[in-house]
């Protein structure tokens, strides 16, 4: 594609997107249309057009109607072919069916709607949400009705249930439609709509048929042992559907906050993992790849003003500089310290220990010892729901990243020829760099890889939480706990034991709260350990004292 | 027997043990017979303060036992220190109110009536046994089973860490009973005594000084006995000492729960001493604190975790005033540089020099 089709086409798609966005567009052109059609209507077709207007939420429609009751609608008569108006002002007259100005206006004749009508058309105007054009404003709207049990509003929402064309919207009027039912009906009608909400499995039904049990069980008619039975089967039902939603919700929950767990420690896997270097400053590397997302943040906001569109994308910037940054503290903690200590795993421990107290100082110092917010891109807002079970873009995000870190990780180190370097060193220092590897080199890049992978992991808990001096001591235990259940050494063993920590984590939330959840998967891991002390995968050796 | 009355081969360890013993009975009198007008005096508040430091050096010649004499970083010391704090403080709490009376904290809490495990605290010695058993149940049935399943080095360091934070998070919460996070404090009488006077602070330090010094004495001890070259052993070449027949096992278990048990009496001695106790002093970064203290007096040296632990308290109590907003970094710097550059710590750097200057080699 050349140069001056690209510049047609993006014209095109330009006008395209203009021309949607213009001031009459189709919904609303459909809605005058109709609305001019039931004005012109004989008296006894006019029942029939009204419910039509009970696919558009529009505005114009509220208008017109108030319009019609107090007289401002009149019809003009062009050679025989009547032309609905509004009224707008003074002089100004408008075409109801297309909008545009009518310069005749004052010679047009008054038209008033029948009383039958009138009442219907109130039905029009008052629940014009239940018409609206964004199908989830209906749904809510029929729901908000539902939920009163008022005994007028069953009437309103059973002449517009067939009206419905989205599934998803007719079902949810139908639910309305039952809840309200509950209340104002016969018996017999009440045992079909226990039946149907109990097979549509609605959530909001669940106390209203809970009263109705109580209250048949009470009762000594005819039908109330049925009803009562009706009632538990749907109460089990919908008990068992809301199960069903819990455990993908906590499923889902529990892959997400594994994926962070797994970001978290996977920087750690490598450090501590691959290289044996206990770098308790690993949660302070979190903070510093949390601050760098903070930093960037602020210099959006400043170059393009909050809110703006170029603001939104600052976390795409944010990534990869939370990492570098991070790497770069990773190279300076390396030569700096770690490469004096390989031989004493438990010494740099401590000069870790030491320094993650002085980042920590540095990081209040420089930005203050509260916390700082970082707030979410736009587009990671909301949430997507698939069969009841509502997932957020931030966790969806969250959890593809996180594969994509393992994936990339895993090409790096099996199919590089930086890999095949950091895995023969790891596996052997002195062989290695007796065979021409700069070993010390290649230590210096994957503890930098290893820190990069933390700062990464702190700009997406930024995302997720707060960002503050102390944010990386939360998960340091916990990540260290990830690479020993992992299996010391082995990147998949990690993912797998963090995407099962994190899973088992959220789901004995519930039932436990979250601090015995915590403290019951720690004391799970010592036992597993018990079982397998080499982890997951114990790597292979025949080493003595590995 | 006659061996443990002899637990000092050379003339220089007698010396340096009477020292200690002098240090301690001049800094008593210093406090009670000097006038509080002289130069000499020592005012009650930094008595008070050294008898905490002195408990401190107990719990680090605790982790001293394990790391310096037998190989096994623990990084959860504080726990047994507060679990012994916990147990002691119980009787302390008690002690507030009328028998039978519910403690204030718990009545906040929602309790009408005392739970029945906390009656045998009523009784002093009751409690000291619990300052003991507490901790050496939790190190026996955790020591049973990381050491059954051969978890030593790092991953043993990381599964103590790992269990005092289950214990932090266990103890801040409301309702496992024991004051949630504000914990104990106001601790009113001891043995009858009035904990706020002026003699209970003597009488502490003194406590405090006798432990340290029977501690002391009971490491130095082990050291001489068959027991003591085996736990050195395991710490140079665990396998060795396997294939030579010896259960390791058995032998870091022992080590291990006796630490419990002595990081527990120093936790007691503790508590009355802070005037507070709560599940902060459980949470990982303490377990490191230790850590840091017998690193920087010197690994598997006797005096080492003594010297560590006071310098290093005293600097952070003096820095945290002094300096509030660089003390992390002066502590953490001080770290580093012990690590890079005085690997055997400050009695490592002092017998070096030692031997430079006496240019004879001194035995490690």
């Amino acid at each position: 594609m050349n140069l001056t089709d690209l510049c047609k086409r993006s014209l095109f798609w330009v006008l395209f997107i203009l021309g949607l966005s213009g001031p009459l567009h189709a919904e609303e052109t459909e809605a005058r249309r109709i609305l001019s059609k039931l004005i012109l209507a004989h008296s006894e077709e006019q029942q029939a057009v009204t419910e039509e207007l009970y696919d558009h939420g529009d505005q114009i429609i509220k208008e017109v109607i108030e319009g019609w009751r107090i007289g401002k609608v009149s019809v003009f008569d062009q050679d025989g072919n009547p032309i609905a108006l509004l009224k707008r002002g003074e002089d100004s007259y408008e075409e109801i069916s297309s909008g545009n100005s009518f310069l005749r206006g004052s010679e047009s004749k008054i038209n008033r709607a029948s009383r039958k009508l009138r009442k219907k058309l109130r039905n029009v105007v008052d629940f014009l949400d239940l018409s609206s054009n964004d199908p989830r404003e209906r749904i809510d709207a029929a729901m908000k009705l539902g939920l009163t049990q008022k005994p007028d509003y069953v009437e309103v929402l059973q002449e517009r249930i067939n009206r419905q064309k989205d599934s998803e919207v007719k079902e949810a009027f139908e639910v309305a439609l039952n809840i309200s039912l509950l209340k104002n009906s016969d018996s017999s009608q009440k045992l079909q709509a226990v039946k149907d909400l109990g097979e549509s499995a609605s959530f909001p039904a669940r106390d209203f048929i809970e009263a109705l049990r109580v209250e048949a069980s009470e009762s000594d008619d005819d039908g109330a042992s049925d009803l009562e039975e009706a009632c538990a089967v749907a109460l089990e039902k919908i008990d068992s559907e809301q199960k069903r939603v819990e455990f993908y919700g906590s499923l889902l929950r529990g892959l997400s906050t594994g994926s962070v767990l797994l970001l978290v420690s996977y920087g750690l896997a490598i450090t501590f993992g691959l290289m044996g270097v206990i770098n308790m400053a690993h949660g302070e590397f979190i903070a510093i790849g949390g601050y760098t997302a903070y930093v960037v943040q602020g210099i959006f906001a400043s170059t393009y003003g909050i809110g703006s569109s170029g603001y939104e994308w600052y976390f795409v910037l944010a990534l990869p500089a939370s990492f570098f940054v991070t790497a770069f503290f990773g190279i300076l903690l390396e030569r700096g310290v770690i490469q004096f200590l390989y031989n004493r795993p438990l010494e740099s421990l401590l000069a870790t220990w030491g320094i993650s107290m002085i980042i920590q100082q540095v990081i209040r110092l420089k930005f203050g010892a509260a916390n700082v917010a970082v707030s979410s891109p736009q587009w990671l807002f909301g949430s997507y729901e698939f069969y009841r079970v509502s997932m957020s873009y931030n966790r969806l995000f969250l959890i593809a990243f996180a594969l994509f870190v393992i994936i990339a990780t895993w090409l790096l180190l099996n199919k590089t020829s930086w890999g095949l370097h950091i895995r023969a060193t790891m596996q052997n220092r002195r062989m290695a760099s007796s065979l021409g590897i700069k070993s010390s080199r290649v230590n210096m890049m994957t503890f930098a890889y290893g820190s990069g992978l933390a700062g990464l992991a702190g700009a997406f808990l930024s995302q997720i939480g707060n960002v503050g001096p102390s944010m990386g001591q939360t998960y340091i235990v916990d990540s260290f706990m990830v690479v020993v259940v992992g299996g010391v050494g082995n990147l998949l063993g990690a993912a797998l034991s963090s995407l099962g920590i994190g899973v088992i984590d959220q789901g004995l939330q519930p039932l436990l709260g979250p601090v015995m959840g915590k403290i019951t998967v720690l004391f799970a891991i010592i036992l597993f350990l018990q079982l397998r002390p080499g982890g997951l995968f114990p790597a292979r050796t025949r080493s003595l004292d590995d | 027997m006659i061996a443990a009355l002899k637990p000092f081969e050379a003339k220089s360890e007698r010396i340096t043990f009477l020292s200690m013993l002098a240090v301690l009975v001049v800094m008593l009198l210093l406090n009670t017979m000097v006038g509080e007008g002289s130069a000499l005096h020592l005012p009650a508040y930094t008595l008070g303060n050294w008898g905490k430091y002195l408990c401190y050096a107990v719990l680090a010649m605790s982790l001293n036992m394990l790391w310096g004499y037998t190989g096994l970083l623990c990084l959860g010391q504080c726990l047994f220190f507060a679990l012994g704090g916990y147990a002691f403080g119980m009787h302390l709490m008690l002690m507030t109110v009328d028998y039978g009376k519910v403690p204030e904290f718990m009545q906040f809490m929602g309790y009408h009536e005392l739970p029945g495990y906390w009656y045998p605290f009523y009784n002093p010695f009751v409690a000291i046994l619990a300052v003991m058993l507490v901790p050496g149940l939790v190190a026996f049935i955790f020591g049973f089973l990381a050491f059954r399943s051969r978890i030593k080095g790092v991953y043993f360091s990381i599964l103590t860490q790992a269990l005092t934070y289950a214990a932090a998070i266990l103890f801040f919460r409301n309702e496992t009973g024991f004051g949630g996070n504000n914990g104990f404090t106001n601790f009113k009488y001891l043995f009858g005594g009035d904990l706020r006077t002026i003699d209970a602070t003597r009488w502490l330090f003194a406590a405090s000084g006798i432990l340290l010094l029977l501690v002391y004495w009971i490491i130095a001890w082990l050291l001489t006995t068959k027991f003591g070259k085996v736990q050195l052993a395991i710490r140079d070449s665990e396998n060795r000492i396997r294939f030579s027949g010896y259960s390791t096992t058995h032998f870091k278990l022992f080590v291990f729960v006796l630490s419990a048990i002595v990081a527990g009496l120093a936790g007691a001695l503790y508590v009355p001493q802070a005037g507070i106790l709560n599940p902060s002093l459980m949470e990982p970064k303490i377990g490191l604190d230790i850590v840091v203290w017998v690193a920087v007096g010197g690994r598997g040296t006797k005096l080492g975790p003594i010297i560590g632990a006071v310098l290093v308290s005293a600097l952070k109590s003096y820095t945290t005033s002094a300096y509030p907003d660089y003390w992390l970094i002066i502590l953490g710097g001080l770290f580093v540089f012990v690590v890079l550059f005085m690997p055997d710590g400050i009695v490592g750097l002092t017998k070096k020099t030692w031997a430079k200057y006496r240019k004879k080699e001194v035995p490690a």
